[in-house]
């Protein structure tokens, strides 16, 4: 954008209008999430409050934590972090969705 | 505006530790800290997160029956609340960047009053399942209202509740530390502390607002949202 200075002493700054404009797309989210949550969808409630979360939370972590101007470490960190929370989550639940699968006789 | 210029030079050289070579590498390297301090808060509540999946999973019908007392309209309100916090807080770092620090101040202050505004929305829906019964322990109460599984336990539901209070409390810890924080940013800019060369900590502290906000934008559809419509 033409508009962001790049200054190596001060920091990147983001434009306000920026800001206001991932304001207004979180604030429409949340609308569309609460009023998805009210219609019966099937397993596909679960799936859309998810996705919308995810893309609520990447905005905020790209803009206003100021992630996308920040250097190459701090984006590998960011990166570990999901990393991590996936193993966390994905093989506690390998374990616990896979206790009640049927057992066979003599196996 | 080159007096201030000059002024800004020597906050900037009195800011700077004699450890890193440059403003820059000690900007960069105050953020890294804190996005790695981040990380093990992701891990914190990740841990929360992982319990209530785990227990969601098992008693799946008792969570929904669970879900049903929460008021979405509160908590709705209150993800409106904390994301226009998070923008308030984020127009305050721009401000502090670009050295206008009465604006910072101003917009910080915004900052804690909707900080405060979530906490006492908060208040109001802990209050309602506290009358309610609906806090675990020995007072926990709760009536298996759905025909179609008459078979939930109530001790089911109350897990479903104590991760509830588990979650959004530790949650609302973060918040109270976080407007704590804010304040503190408040009596240093008022004290002229931060320089568009200096402002380590408003970016920090911005930091730490926006993770708080982020646990929430997941608290809120896990909690509220998922099972409302899974009755049947």
């Amino acid at each position: 954008m033409a508009e962001h200075k790049e200054t190596g002493s001060v920091g990147h700054i983001a434009p306000a209008k920026l800001y206001v404009a991932i304001w207004a797309i979180l604030t429409a989210l949340t609308l569309t999430t609460v009023l998805v949550s009210l219609v019966d969808i099937g397993p596909m409630n679960v799936v859309v409050a998810l996705v919308i979360a995810t893309i609520k939370g990447t905005l905020v972590v790209l803009f206003f934590m100021h992630l996308r101007y920040s250097p190459k470490l701090t984006m590998a960190t960011v990166v570990a972090a999901m990393f991590w929370l996936f193993l966390l989550l994905s093989l506690t639940m390998t374990d616990y969705l896979t206790r009640a699968w049927p057992t066979y006789p003599g196996h | 505006m080159a007096t201030s210029d000059i002024g800004d030079i020597q906050v900037a050289e009195r800011a700077l530790q004699h450890h890193f070579a440059d403003m820059e590498q000690q900007r960069d390297t105050a953020s890294f800290g804190m996005w790695m301090f981040l990380l093990t808060e992701i891990m914190f509540f990740g841990g929360l997160f992982c319990a209530y999946l785990v227990y969601r999973a098992s008693y799946y019908h008792a969570f929904v029956e669970g879900s049903q007392k929460m008021n979405i309209t509160l908590g709705a309100t209150n993800t409106a609340v904390l994301i226009c916090s998070s923008l308030t807080m984020a127009l305050g770092v721009r401000a502090a960047q670009m050295g206008k620090p009465k604006l910072m101040v101003i917009l910080l202050l915004i900052t804690i009053v909707f900080g405060f505004g979530f906490l006492g929305i908060k208040a109001v829906e802990y209050h309602e399942h506290w009358v309610n019964h609906e806090f675990p322990g020995p007072s926990f109460h709760f009536e298996t209202g759905d025909p179609a599984h008459p078979a939930t336990d109530p001790q089911h539901t109350e897990i479903y509740f104590s991760l509830y209070w588990a979650m959004t409390g530790l949650h609302a810890l973060h918040m109270v530390i976080g407007i704590g924080l804010v304040a503190w940013l408040v009596i240093a800019g008022l004290m002229g502390a931060y320089t568009p060369h200096y402002y380590n900590p408003v970016e920090n502290v911005g930091l730490y607002w926006h993770f708080v906000d982020l646990v929430w934008i997941y608290l809120f559809p896990m909690l509220y949202l998922i099972s409302k419509k899974h009755g049947g």
